[in-house]
């Protein structure tokens, strides 16, 4: 339960990272940002992009982001994103 | 009066209360104060002499205002530049006006000692930040090391018609224009603009936009003026934390451009009235469409919103009064208070209500010109009334109404405005057309219900597996964010006109049918 948990955030991570990589960094691997690092203050992701990246998530994952759920706790870094994907794809399993 | 006056002034007046939340800081009056004093001593140490330059180079922090107080304390006019700028093109600025120091963070100092390389401005001083739980990086003055001496900043015998700002904007040329503003146009401008707001010392204003940009420096400049409160956030990335830091913070303003209000639209659990502190909502960059009228009309019931135009060389040109929101939704009003704008026709003669020209500016807020650069200044600053005086063309398109309410028509040229910020076609295709792949390019505005104008390039490809991808990347290297293109459409050869020259509109329409 626990080694399948941390596989799922691992490919949330992953398909994440290939987004941004795609539509941030236009293929630029090179500059994909680190697990930890943050999207806004590095430049990696502007105001308009986190718009994009929600509807990715909302279409990748099937569920709806509440308003209240854009925030940068949530969004700001590669690992947050994935452990607010996999808790909210585990809760809606459940 | 000097614009550190208002802040010097203020300390003395209200020394304790809070002049400046950012990036988890909280400065007072007397802090600010203090620091920016510290930081002008450390400026001047470093050779910043009266009437020098000095670049502030970083995202909105508290770093970044007392650097902007600083150089103002040191005598010097300062200069704020976008943070995604790139070091060609800060090189271009560091060569055209040749700063004696940039203040910049630990994250792009990098950059600037690239660009100071290019320029070989050996002599400019890069004053860094330090990096987290570091040191200022190598080749950097540290900033913080300037904040730890305890010094009086200079007595550089300045006064208000010195130059207190240049602040660079697009130009048709596709070269960055240096706006020159002294002390006294600064001053006019943001008393118009405060009188019209009615800022008050217990105003709370809190701004997303970047320093960079005139709108957001304004907001700096405005509340240090009235002995308000200024809270910078970062970006609008997180609506809902803004929106949070609203209520803790009690915000009575907040400054929007119409890519704010749109990304609002989108959101779906915002509940009306759910900032009652909000006393006033300023939008401008772009006219606000009615539907983003009726939204803020509902979230705020009881905010006045304020529909404003302006451009970089005076600051601000005409409002709205809010009243007249209703009646007039496409106007941007009425010149602000003290100044005066009327529409020309080709000759230079005021136009009849109803027909379009030339939207021209009168008043003490009108810029001295471009640094360095006669022939566009006399371009934009032209004879006015009287033999001792120069009015401002704006290059806009505007008509009145018979009431003398103004409306935006289009820009004369092909400037392109994109999330509030102005891009130039021809800079965008000067680095499209450095590309070893490409062999022609052309640069125009489609319209998007975000951005207002996003930015898109028609190419023909001199290399055949060149893709849009590649030439994005390319690009994002090279630019500053809100200048690269969007999308990129490849075409054998570009729209032309029937004498045979490359069309903006053309291309635009190809791919945006007109309407």
């Amino acid at each position: 339960m626990e080694r399948g948990s941390s596989e799922m955030i691992d490919t949330i991570r992953d398909s994440v990272r290939d987004f941004i990589v795609e539509n941030f960094l236009f293929g630029d691997a090179a500059h994909a940002p680190a697990d930890d690092e943050s999207l806004i203050e590095n430049d990696i992701v502007d105001s308009t992009g986190i718009l994009e990246l929600v509807a990715f998530i909302e279409e990748s994952f099937g569920f709806s982001v509440a308003d209240a759920d854009i925030v940068p706790a949530n969004l700001d870094t590669l690992d947050r994103i994935a452990a607010f994907v996999a808790g909210r794809t585990s809760a809606a399993a459940a | 009066m000097r614009m550190e006056c208002f802040l010097t002034d203020n300390a003395r007046r209200l020394g304790g209360k809070t002049a400046l939340v950012a990036g988890g800081r909280r400065l007072t009056y007397a802090e600010l104060d203090a620091l920016s004093d510290r930081l002008a001593a450390g400026l001047a140490a470093c050779g910043v002499r009266r009437d020098d330059r000095v670049l502030v180079f970083a995202d909105n922090s508290w770093e970044a205002a007392v650097a902007i107080y600083a150089a103002l304390k040191a005598g010097a006019a300062f200069s704020p530049i976008n943070p995604s700028t790139k070091a060609d093109k800060l090189a271009y600025i560091v060569g055209n006006c040749r700063p004696a120091a940039i203040v910049t963070q630990a994250r792009l100092a990098a950059v600037a000692a690239e660009a100071r390389a290019i320029a070989g401005a050996e002599g400019m001083t890069i004053v860094s930040t330090e990096a987290r739980g570091g040191a200022a990086p190598d080749g950097t003055v540290s900033f913080s090391r300037l904040l730890a001496t305890d010094a009086a900043p200079p007595a550089h015998g300045g006064i208000d018609v010195d130059l207190g700002m240049l602040i660079y904007t697009s130009g048709s040329t596709g070269r960055p224009k240096g706006v020159m503003m002294t002390h006294r146009n600064m001053d006019a401008a943001s008393h118009s603009i405060t009188t019209l707001l009615e800022n008050r010392e217990d105003d709370v204003i809190v701004s997303v936009l970047p320093l960079a940009f005139n709108y957001g420096l304004y907001q700096l400049l405005m509340a240090i003026r009235v002995g308000a409160t200024l809270v910078l956030e970062k970006s609008f990335a997180f609506p809902q934390a803004v929106f949070e830091r609203m209520r803790e913070e009690g915000a009575t303003g907040f400054p929007l451009v119409p890519t704010m209000s749109a990304m609002m639209l989108q959101m779906r659990d915002l509940a009306p009235g759910f900032l009652p502190s909000l006393r006033y909502i300023t939008n401008t960059a772009a006219t606000l469409p009615p539907t983003h009228i009726a939204q803020l009309r509902t979230l705020f019931p009881q905010a006045k919103i304020y529909s404003m135009y302006g451009l970089t060389e005076c600051k601000r040109c005409t409002c709205l009064p809010p009243e007249e929101l209703d009646r007039r939704p496409g106007s941007v009003g009425i010149a602000i208070p003290n100044t005066e704008v009327f529409v020309v026709d080709d000759e230079g003669r005021p136009a009849a209500a109803g027909t379009a020209g030339e939207l021209v500016v009168r008043g003490p807020h009108v810029m001295q010109g471009y640094w360095g650069d006669p022939e566009a200044t006399a371009q934009a600053l032209r004879p006015g009334f009287h033999p001792w005086e120069k009015v401002l063309y704006t290059g806009d398109l505007f008509r009145a109404d018979e009431d003398g309410f103004l409306y935006f028509i289009a820009r004369k040229d092909d400037i392109i405005k994109t999330r509030g910020e102005k891009v130039a076609p021809r800079e965008v295709e000067a680095v499209l057309h450095a590309h070893p792949g490409i062999a022609d390019a052309v640069v125009f505005g489609v319209a998007d219900a975000i951005l207002g104008h996003a930015v898109a390039a028609m190419v023909v490809a001199a290399d055949p597996a060149l893709t849009e991808r590649d030439v994005i990347r390319h690009c994002a290297a090279r630019l500053e964010d809100y200048m690269v293109p969007k999308s990129v459409e490849f075409r054998a050869e570009l729209p032309k006109t029937d004498t045979g020259k490359v069309s903006r509109r053309l291309a635009a329409e190809t791919v945006e049918p007109a309407q």
